[in-house]
């Protein structure tokens, strides 16, 4: 690469932020990556050139030059180099590397996962929009799904697929695109299962008086769009009121309820990017000083204001979700133009509204939809490339946060866990993958992407064994209840996530993770009940083979054994990533569970070995014809332990929920 | 110690019981218990202790007469009565009861268990048992009998263990040179052969005062070679005004083996004040985000506790790292120095991080070390009355082991369900474990013969489980927490 002027430099230190203590090394420079090798321990630290955010060069510091990396994941590394020419060497290079011109110079159009058995179209097709209309069950009565928009014609920043009123005629989305900003007409983002709609566009062209006849004609159209049609409908304006009144004098700005009828308007004040922006760099401040007090602490946070947009942004969409899920009315969401708080505020609904949304698929598929399809411009927010740092915002860093803040306060409704979070945050920044490349799908179909870069979502679904989150409701009991979960109004449950902000900094962090003890314990328990099944299963064998026609114990068995069993039916395929890691030697399996099964494990073992010289006795001699009955008699009693055991294991379980929502509130 | 989360548990009561109302048998009043039931079926019952009840607010309109009762656990109930006269009798009844003074006239004294229990909790944790512990380790220590009848000490126990190169007389002086008789006593002693001590301030006043026996006393707890330091848990400044009221701080000349550390912590009023900003700001329905944080803030109550668990790790890293031994004290030793030295214990000991040992823990360096719970705990966030001895110490310290809870989730083997029913029955039991201000007034008061021990139930086989964090995992050695303000947080549970 031409940029790179010194591709290795010696002797530099690398200093940790707070105790200032510095390991030595040798720095590489390659197109993509900076690489540090600490000269003691060989600990190797890469950074992908587009992780980073700033680079600062401090002035002249003791010992030589230094140079100050800001990571896109919150990371803060100070290089000391001996040399100032190849400090600035560096500085310049490192300039150039991590915001190149154009979006095709990106690690993404070099990245080759060699390592990982990971093919080139693996994960691209994995979340059709399609796909996730279908999940909703559309096309109904009332909504289609058009190709109106296959070609972009009708809007160049919307996916090609789009839901609209069965009843709407090209001609009247034509009208109605044409009088909202950038042509985002009202489209159908999520179809509830009491038939009400989030429906997001951007604001209208509506200036001081202009009106369209056909925009109104297609609202009241959406509004009516419904078995039990309502007297009205909400529209969501996420603005706070001077923002969209501003507007007006450039010729947007918002609906007028004069002339569209049967609405209720509603300005919710969620703060524009540059706000976002603004407060999270305060915050970022506020993090790196760690020997601070308290309250300089708790001042600073309050003062980036973070938290408290974080919350707003929760308690719109708790708004959106309960006129959906709880009144039953439609809600047109929109903002300014309908990409940024309208994709923050419409996931978030959706996630508060449908479990499906809480599984791993289900969220990555509603990332797919909300953000990547309907035009969240990730080129430009997360400065992909060299551009506009006023376009720049943590919008999408600000929606992880707030799905953590929800993941808090619900720790048993999700069906993953942070890690997941991380990953994805990152990965949105690091353009080693084609996904969030782009600001619409029409420019990610301009690069063809899809042919010529790799999908984060293919490499994820490689990984989803480490995302699971033990405790997940669903899978452990069962249940199918379609809970909605509203996070409470008052703003104290709204936390600073030092897990994210403060992810590099060691010394911060709790310092054990009780989940890799609750997976294990989980995985202990799945392995038990396969045992019991199994024992259960030899056990009708062997008194098939003996003719047994049993007592009243059998019945009570296979009553009990349908629990598992349609346990294991209804269990949604992610579990069977976690059963996988039971024979995987995983790091968690290392550790020693037994404190926490003390009495079981040693009463499951015998049961296994006990069968097993059972099984192959053949019933035609009548010598041990005895023993077999014997045995066969005995084994029920060695089933009541393991299913004792079982049980114990549940009710422990049933403790570890409610502990761990405990813990969590 | 409930904040949030029962705070909108409490709405919902809250508005069950206004709707209520009518449904509602208004009350009955026993000796000790308000008692409300419901009449439409559900058989549902309320039993307040009077103690509970921080104050009763009357709010008498035309139509109705309402009650707030406000209880030391943070729950408000209203209730709302038809005739202006029984709002008035109740609530006068259950203002004179809920300040009984007379412990003999207490619930703790009529309450009769219904739970089977094994061991008496007031015989499980013996003085003798911690030194045959401590033998097995080191020859250097006695138990003195000195303060048999409290004489030397008041708030002492009647036996401590004390260096056992010092003899008897040398401990008179040495007490009457200390505040309130409180000489300096073992309350540690680490794997690694250092200790920690804990006693009052000494009498220096403005003129210097010296007394050799505690000079003895304290430089022998060392030994020749080793260095050892004093933490004063107030700042400076406050040590050197104390002078002028006969209390002070050793000076470096006659104590030339210890280094002084100050390491200001805020007094049980200041601590009292801040508990009841906090509960006021947690209370307040309309706040918004950010005068929510702003209030946070200046309840300054996560500062205490981040100072608490600083001082703590201080001393645990002397006494680890540097095998240095510590004397904590500040003015009186019955407040932040417990916090101190207990907090400390369970950094350092694992065995204070299991269910008996944090038991053991908090009856040693708590109760029988002569915290006045009666006193603290008289009254909680929510009383009118202005607060002078009250003061939420073992609140904080409790606010403390929840934290390191959180960053260490499998250290403990109790949860935070179990410190939430201990700050409860600090406040208000059927429990005679809390009650009196030190061990010489629950032997006047027979506590130990008439009442029942909170630990004896702690143990019971029924309610043992309901405390146990089942995802336990026994370490040994010392935790470190973080004391970052980052990663500490309010405690909601």
């Amino acid at each position: 690469m031409e940029f790179i002027k010194t591709p290795k430099v010696e002797n530099v230190r690398l200093i940790e932020q707070n105790t200032r203590n510095s390991v030595e090394g040798t720095l590489y420079l390659t197109a993509s990556h900076l690489i540090f090798i600490d000269a003691a321990s060989k600990h190797e630290t890469w950074l992908v050139h587009t992780h980073i955010q700033y680079i600062d060069k401090p002035s002249i510091v003791q010992g030589g030059s230094a140079l100050k990396l800001r990571c896109k994941t919150f990371q803060v590394l100070i290089f000391l180099i001996s040399q100032e020419r190849d400090c600035h060497d560096l500085y310049s290079s490192l300039l150039k590397l991590s915001k190149p011109e154009t979006l095709e110079d990106l690690y993404a159009f070099s990245y080759n996962p060699r390592a990982e058995n990971l093919k080139q179209q693996e994960g691209w097709d994995l979340f059709s929009l399609n796909n996730d209309f279908l999940q909703m069950g559309l096309p109904t009565r009332y909504w289609k799904i058009s190709r109106i928009n296959n070609e972009f014609g009708l809007c160049d920043t919307y996916p090609k697929l789009v839901c609209v009123p069965s009843l709407a005629t090209p001609a009247l989305m034509m009208g109605s695109a044409a009088f909202r900003s950038k042509r985002r007409l009202p489209v159908m983002s999520y179809l509830h299962k009491n038939d009400a709609v989030i429906v997001r566009c951007s604001q209208p062209m509506a200036g001081l008086n202009s009106r369209s006849i056909e925009d109104e004609a297609y609202v009241d159209l959406i509004r009516r769009s419904k078995t039990k049609s309502s007297d009205f409908m909400y529209i969501v304006d996420t603005r706070p009121m001077i923002n969209a009144v501003a507007n007006r004098a450039q010729g947007k700005g918002y609906e007028n309820t004069d002339v569209y009828e049967n609405i209720k308007y509603l300005f919710l004040g969620i703060d524009n990017i540059h706000v976002m922006r603004t407060s999270l760099n305060k915050l970022l401040e506020a993090c790196e000083d760690t020997t601070c007090s308290m309250s300089t602490w708790l001042e600073a946070v309050n003062s980036s204001g973070w938290l408290r947009h974080v919350h707003n942004v929760l308690q719109v969409s708790r708004f959106i979700a309960q006129a959906v899920g709880v009144e039953g009315r439609s809600v047109l969401v929109h903002c300014s133009d309908g990409w940024d708080r309208t994709a923050q505020t419409c996931a978030l609904s959706a996630i508060m509204l449908n479990t499906h949304y809480r599984t791993i698929d289900g969220f990555l598929a509603l990332i797919q939809k909300e953000w990547l399809h309907f035009g969240h411009k990730f080129t430009h927010r997360c400065g992909h490339i060299d551009g506009d740092g006023r376009e720049t915002s943590p919008v999408f860093t600000q929606f992880i946060d707030a799905v953590w803040q929800l993941m808090r306060i619900f720790p048993c409704d999700f069906q993953f866990n942070e890690t997941l979070l991380f990953d994805l945050h990152d990965h949105v920044y690091s353009c080693q993958f084609g996904t969030f490349l782009g600001n619409c799908a029409k420019e990610r179909q301009e690069y063809s992407l899809a042919a010529r870069t790799y999908s984060l979502w293919g490499w994820m679904m490689k990984r989803t064994h480490t995302y699971i989150n033990p405790l997940y409701k669903a899978a452990m009991q069962n249940t199918q209840d379609d809970n909605m979960l509203l996070p409470p109004t008052t703003p104290h449950f709204v936390r600073f996530w030092v897990k994210m902000y403060n992810r590099h900094n060691r010394g911060l962090l709790p310092r054990q993770n009780p989940m890799h003890s609750v997976a294990n314990f989980k995985n202990k328990t799945d392995e038990l009940k396969n045992k019991v099944l199994e024992l259960k299963r030899q056990k009708r064998q062997l008194e098939t083979q003996l003719g047994i026609v049993s007592d009243p114990a059998p019945v009570e068995l296979v009553k009990a054994a349908s629990t598992p069993q349609m346990h294991q039916q209804l269990i949604p395929s992610p579990l069977k990533d976690e059963e996988r890691t039971t024979s995987q030697p995983d790091l968690i399996q290392l550790k020693d569970p037994q404190p926490t099964m003390m009495n079981h494990t040693p009463q499951s073992e015998p049961p296994k070995r006990e069968p097993s010289p059972t099984k192959p006795t053949p019933p035609i001699q009548p010598s041990t014809d005895l023993a077999v009955v014997f045995t066969a008699g005995e084994s029920p009693d060695e089933l009541e332990h393991s299913m004792a055991d079982l049980i114990v294991d549940e009710v422990n379980h049933g403790d570890l929920i409610s502990d761990a929502t405990h813990l969590a509130e | 110690m409930s904040k949030e989360e029962c705070k909108y548990k409490d709405q919902q009561l809250l508005m069950y019981l206004l709707s209520a109302a009518e449904l509602y048998q208004p009350n009955s009043l026993t000796g000790h218990h308000l008692i409300l039931y419901s009449q439409d079926g559900e058989n549902k019952e309320y039993w307040i202790l009077h103690k509970n009840v921080d104050s009763v607010e009357k709010r008498y309109s035309q139509d109705r007469n309402a009650l707030i009762f406000k209880c030391k656990n943070f729950k408000k109930y209203q209730l709302t009565i038809p005739s202006f006269e029984d709002a008035n009798n109740i609530c006068s009844s259950v203002e004179a009861l809920s300040c009984l003074g007379k412990p003999s006239l207490q619930y703790p004294y009529f309450y009769r268990p219904t739970f089977k229990f094994e061991e008496d909790g007031f015989d499980l944790f013996h003085v003798e048992h911690e030194f045959t512990d401590l033998c097995k380790k080191s020859d250097q220590w006695r138990i003195s009998s000195i303060n048999l009848h409290f004489k030397a000490c008041k708030s002492y126990p009647s036996q401590v263990i004390v260096p056992k190169l010092i003899d008897d007389r040398a401990i008179e002086k040495s007490a009457e040179f200390r505040q309130d008789g409180r000489f300096p006593i073992l309350s540690y002693y680490h794997t690694n052969g250092r200790v920690v001590m804990r006693c009052g301030q000494p009498m220096t006043g403005t003129s210097n005062k010296r007394c050799k026996e505690d000079e003895k006393m304290i430089n022998i707890i060392l030994g020749p070679a080793h260095r050892g330091y004093i933490l004063d848990t107030r700042t400076s400044q406050s040590a050197t005004n104390a002078r002028s009221k006969g209390g002070g701080f050793e000076t470096e000349f006659n104590y030339p083996q210890w280094r002084k550390i100050h390491h200001g912590l805020q007094k049980h009023k200041v601590q009292q004040e801040s508990l009841i900003r906090l509960v006021e700001a947690c209370h307040d329905q309309s706040t918004n985000s950010e005068k929510w944080q702003s209030k946070l803030e200046s309840s300054n109550w996560l500062s205490l506790v981040k100072e608490t668990l600083s001082a703590a790790c201080l001393v645990a890293q002397c006494v680890d790292k540097e095998g240095a031994s510590v004397l904590v004290h500040g003015s009186h030793g019955v407040d932040c120095t417990l916090q101190v030295t207990a907090l400390t214990q369970v950094l350092l000991d694992p065995l204070c991080r299991t269910m008996r040992g944090f038991l053991c823990l908090i009856d040693r360096e708590w109760i029988k070390a002569g915290h006045p719970f009666a006193s603290r705990c008289f009254h909680s966030a929510l009383s009118n009355q202005k607060t002078q001895m009250e003061g939420p110490s073992f609140t904080v310290f409790l606010d403390c082991v929840f934290q390191l809870q959180q960053q260490f989730p499998l250290a403990f083997e109790f949860n935070s369900r179990f410190l939430c029913e201990l700050s409860r029955h600090a406040y208000a039991s059927q429990f005679g474990t809390f009650l009196c201000n030190s061990e010489m007034e629950r032997r006047q008061h027979k506590v130990q013969t008439k009442t029942v021990s909170l630990w004896s139930y702690f143990l019971s086989e029924e309610v043992l489980p309901l405390h146990l964090n089942i995802i336990y995992e026994s370490c040994n050695g010392v935790i470190w927490p973080s004391v970052a303000p980052h990663s500490l947080y309010l405690w909601d549970g």
